[in-house]
């Protein structure tokens, strides 16, 4: 009912393509209705024009014949399937099929003739009216008895898969495509292949002595990355929870600093520390009185930041991995026999085998995608993301080739989530039965417990010198010419004046700082909604292709954040869906780039609530969107919370995916950052790197006190006397 | 064929205390003797410290104080994995990522047997447990009933001085119960083993042990054969714990030699003194030994519920002290709600316990 008529608000009243300003309402007064560019699409029609519009109508029109039938008669569905079915299908075909230049493949004209017309991307009557033909199909399916007749649930799932398929599947599609383009226009397997074999890409100059294609490159150092931070990962997450070691909260503290640091400002403070003119590496020279060299730029830098920036991410997935060992599988190996060692070795080592993999997963994909170290530290060491950027925006500016490469990236990240699916294979690694888990975990081995604090120390100590760093560098007027204290970095940036003009922002990073804020904002509330629907569907519902519906989902995970920039320029520059330049792609992006984040702290928070909840609340006469809004979603504010802030936080420390998608009149934080040390204007990006942390720390602190700690019911460790 | 043998030996807890933290006493100054050969279960309500007891002769914990011996041993200091003990968990604690085969070899590799004899032992466990043929599957694969008895073949398959089970029986459903606790008593009594048992189901104790140990606030509220307790429980929390039991406030009247004669209102009754001294008490009746009559000696009650449960019916009854339940095996003409009848106690069975 509420959507029949949203439909035809949507294609009665609303302007049917996009205005220039997705928030601002000043087509309500500039010609709305009558002026074509504002016309509801009902209008349009009226007048003759866009009458590829009008069958839409009809699907309109059909659900209206149906009002007074009940649910359970089968017109009922079928009439809603059909017309929902066919109001949606049509939209999209029209809007595929008609562009900015009339027809937009070259055999439509032929088929129809030429037409005279043209049509701009969707807006708000467009963007209302799917929403309602596809929550019509989704009724009549509900109606026709699909998921126990739950219209919330056909509902949700119909959604969850149109704005996976538009946002996600898609632009990846469009990039595919557009791998084919030749220079002229056309499409071209033989140009295709000439790009792709190229050397830059696949040369193995570096086994010879000259250096290797970027394919390589980033292979290769992802390989490492990935490595280097899951052995991290375990580390800490073993000191933290089978060591008597004193200071775990300092150490937790510590291995959470760089989640809210945007992962460039580590390279910036590598390069205070080792650059040329860098601390360390000066006094180096001093003492052993020997040149310095530019030894950071190439593989050592980007190695040693990008394991600093993203062995956090692998301890976050180790610590659940490690913790959720069931401490009696341990007590039952030292039972039968096995000592520290050969427990660790055979029971806890290969439980944690999905952990690891995880962890490997993410550090590979991170280092995949990361395209702000290696600006900043790169070197002539090419990775694949660098050049993908360069691509686009560089002198070259050639779509089918940053295509290409982000076709290779994307393939390497799923070739490594296939990897890690085979390598787990079909084994269990879950506790067969849940109950009776209590337990102690035992302590470290102590042939491992040594390197093992040695490296948590010495990490801890290194983490602790770089952020020193940033926030020292920040105020150094000059780094290694001038190295007088001053605010002047501060000031450039957040400067405020209040003259006669009144109160302004006269600092030149408020813009971008504004903006980063607004656009996380209003990304954060989108981002935990879309998770949280998206793994109820998951754990408690159960439908036809559930294990598709996971798998597309886990996938969207895997493609790296500079390939869904590249894809969300080539699809979304055009019409149907033209949002290039706006913030709202903005938006778009980091809710499709963050949402496995909310699925998974959805998922993680819902397997440990009993469905017998959801069904007490449903045999008491709840609908299941009324279980979902008073039993479950109370009963997650945890991983609600949790979610916001995360996706808040990555928002603003997001560079590979926004790089492509920032305008000059929406620049975020990040991007701008990066500008500026292309300019080699090191001290106001790291003022400014310093600001966000700081930002973020309290973004961060607030949650802590909203959620407070949760505790789980195990036997405390060890006690005392012996 | 190898047969799987018992190296039985006894257990000892000398003064055994455990200090949680720094002041939660989970077990309070324990002595405590398991022979060898011998099932005992030790019983009681969640957190009476049976449990850490457990873990305490496993070596997953040590005490705060006092001395364990195992045989003439002692252990106190030793850890699980040098002591000759295993333990079936209540989760049964099944390798996930192993199948049923190396579940059971586990431990014997640890234990210096060569591969052709391991594979001898962890058949021969699995044999005796009656899944022969089963080696190649993952738990997963499993009912929970055999994942129950692979958990005990791993811990058999060892020929441990002592064997442990956390309530073995508590993820099982009820018809599997009977049958699996059976087949624990007949291989710990073919193979001789020392078993230390917990559990805080008291039929089930009853059923399985020859020496149960009752526990209540860290301490060992009453130790002995499953009838002694069950017939002679030291106290009301022994006598309610094990079996029901109406216990009824009544007055010591006199003691002559080791008979006391107890008073409840007007009703008199003759029963074995037990070293009460005259007079407040409390009188232990199971519901089985309360007898119910139409008329004649008695005290005054009326019948507040009948319940048919086949077998036989059970009333709720209210006289002048309180409300009583009692089990009666005639079905045939049962009484009705608001009868009014004459309540007295069979001549055995009913036990004075300290007030």
């Amino acid at each position: 009912m509420f959507w029949i008529i949203a439909g035809w608000v949507g294609y009665l009243l609303l302007p049917w393509y996009g205005v220039e300003e997705f928030y601002t309402f000043e087509w309500l007064v500039d010609g709305w209705p009558m002026h074509s560019d504002y016309a509801p699409a009902a209008m349009l029609v009226a007048q003759g024009k866009k009458l590829w519009l009008a069958p839409m109508l009809l699907a309109l029109v059909a659900p209206l014949f149906v009002l007074r039938r009940r649910k359970t008669d089968p017109i009922y569905g079928k009439v809603l399937i059909v017309a929902g079915g066919f109001g949606f299908a049509w939209l999209v075909a029209q809007g595929m099929g008609i562009g900015l230049r009339g027809y937009n493949y070259g055999w439509m004209a032929a088929l129809f003739g030429e037409l005279n017309d043209r049509q701009f991307g969707m807006g708000y009557g467009a963007l209302i009216a799917a929403s309602s033909f596809l929550f019509l199909f989704t009724q009549g399916i509900a109606a026709r008895g699909a998921v126990n007749g739950d219209v919330f649930v056909t509902s949700a799932i119909g959604g969850v898969i149109a704005v996976v398929a538009i946002f996600v599947f898609l632009p990846i599609a469009k990039m595919l495509g557009a791998a084919f383009i030749s220079d002229d226009g056309g499409y071209s397997i033989v140009e295709f292949f000439g790009k792709f074999v190229d050397q830059r890409i696949w040369g193995l100059g570096c086994l010879s002595g000259t250096s290797c294609g970027a394919a390589w490159n980033s292979l290769f150092l992802a390989v490492l990355v990935g490595t280097i931070t899951t052995v991290l990962g375990l580390i800490f997450a073993l000191v933290l929870t089978r060591s008597g070691f004193k200071y775990k909260k300092g150490l937790r503290a510590l291995t959470m600093l760089p989640i809210i640091t945007p992962p460039f400002v580590i390279g910036l403070a590598l390069i205070l520390l080792f650059g040329l003119s860098g601390t360390v590496t000066q006094w180096v020279s001093g003492v052993l009185d020997v040149q310095p060299t530019r030894w950071l730029y190439g593989l050592p830098g980007i190695l040693i930041a990008q394991t600093l920036a993203f062995t956090p991410i692998a301890f976050l997935v180790m610590i659940g991995v490690v913790e959720g060992v069931s401490p009696s599988m341990e007590e039952a190996a030292q039972t039968l026999r096995a000592n520290r060692w050969q427990t660790f070795r055979t029971v806890s080592l290969p439980l944690m085998r999905p952990g690891l993999a995880n962890a490997f997963l993410l550090g590979f994909i991170e280092s995949m995608a990361d395209f702000g170290n290696p600006l900043v530290l790169g070197g002539n060491y090419d990775v694949l993301s660098t050049e993908i950027f360069f691509a686009i925006v560089g002198a070259q500016y050639d779509q089918s080739r940053a295509a290409i490469l982000a076709m290779i990236l994307l393939g390497f990240t799923l070739g490594a989530f296939y990897l890690q699916r085979f390598w787990l294979g079909k084994k269990s690694y879950t506790t067969v039965t849940g109950k009776g888990d209590s337990g102690v975990h035992p302590l470290l081995p102590k042939r491992i417990a040594l390197p093992v604090y040695v490296i948590a120390a010495l990490w801890g100590l290194f983490t602790i010198a770089v952020y020193v760093y940033i926030v020292y560098g920040s105020f150094v007027q000059l780094w290694g010419v001038n190295d007088s204290l001053t605010l002047a970095h501060y000031k450039t940036a957040f400067a405020v004046a209040w003259d006669d003009r009144g109160f302004r922002w006269t600092g030149s990073a408020w813009d971008s700082f504004w903006t980063t804020i607004m656009i996380a904002t209003i990304a954060a509330p989108f981002t935990a909604a879309l998770g949280l629907i998206t793994a109820y569907l998951l754990t408690r519902q159960d439908f036809a292709g559930k294990k598709s519906f996971e798998f597309g989902t886990m996938l969207s995970f895997a493609i790296p954040g500079t390939v869904i920039g590249v894809a969300y320029i080539l699809a979304f520059n055009v019409p149907p869906i033209e949002i290039t330049g706006t913030g709202l792609i903005l938006v778009v992006s980091f809710v499709f780039r963050n949402m496995p984040v909310g699925v998974r702290a959805g998922i993680a928070s819902m397997s440990q609530l009993d469905k017998s909840l959801d069904e007490s609340s449903l045999t008491l006469g709840a609908n299941s969107w009324q279980t979902f809004r008073l039993i479950i979603l109370p009963l997650l504010r945890p991983a609600i919370l949790a979610a916001l802030v995360y996706s808040f936080v990555r928002a603003m420390t997001a560079i590979s995916a926004v790089i492509f998608l920032v305008s000059a009149r929406y620049d975020m934080a990040t991007s701008y950052i990066i500008g500026r040390v292309e300019n080699n204007d090191y001290g106001l990006a790291i003022a400014y790197s310093t600001a966000l942390i700081f930002v973020m720390l309290f973004a961060v602190g607030m949650l802590q006190l909203a959620v407070g700690r949760t505790k789980i019911g195990r036997r405390t460790s060890q006690s005392e006397g012996h | 064929m190898i047969k799987i043998n018992a190296k039985a030996a006894s257990v000892s807890f000398r003064n055994v205390t455990k200090v949680y933290g720094r002041d939660v006493v989970a077990v309070d100054a324990v002595n405590l003797e398991v022979s060898a050969g011998s099932l005992v279960t030790l019983l009681g309500p969640s957190g009476c410290g049976k449990t850490t007891i457990l873990r305490m002769i496993a070596g997953l914990e040590m005490p705060s104080k006092g001395q364990v011996f195992i045989g003439d041993k002692d252990v106190t200091t030793l850890p699980a994995t040098d002591r000759d003990v295993s333990m079936v968990f209540q989760s049964y604690a099944l390798f996930p990522h192993m199948t049923v085969m190396e579940n059971v070899s586990y431990g014997l590799k640890f234990s210096g047997f060569d591969k052709s004899e391991t594979k001898e032992r962890a058949l021969a466990g699995l044999d005796l447990v009656g899944l022969a043929g089963y080696g190649g599957r993952l738990p997963s694969a499993l009912s929970g009933g055999q994942q129950q008895r692979v958990a005990v073949a791993r811990a058999l398959v060892l020929e441990p001085q002592v064997l442990l089970f956390d309530e073995p029986l508590s993820n099982l459903d009820a018809k599997l119960r009977r049958q699996v606790r059976e087949e624990i008593r007949e291989i710990q009594q073919n193979l001789g083993l020392t078993v230390v048992y917990v559990t805080h189901d008291q039929e089930e104790a009853l059923a399985v042990s020859d020496e149960i140990v009752v526990m209540r606030n860290a301490g060992i509220a009453q130790k002995g054969t499953p009838r002694e307790l069950y017939e002679a429980p030291a106290d009301a929390f022994v006598a309610d714990f094990i079996g029901e039991a109406n216990l009824i406030p009544c007055e010591v009247l006199s003691i002559s030699g080791d008979m006391a004669e107890i008073g409840i209102g007007s009703f008199r009754h003759k029963l074995a003194s037990r070293g009460v001294q005259p007079g407040p008490a409390q009188v232990a009746v199971r519901p089985s030994r309360v007898r119910i009559g139409a008329e004649g000696q008695g005290m005054p009650a009326r019948i507040k519920k009948a319940i048919y449960v086949g077998s036989r019916m059970e009333y709720t009854v209210e006289a002048e002290f309180g409300t009583l339940f009692a089990v009666l095996d005639d079905v045939k003409a049962p009484l009705k709600i608001g009868d009014d009848v004459m309540l007295s106690f069979a001549a055995s069975g009913p036990v004075l316990v300290p007030g």
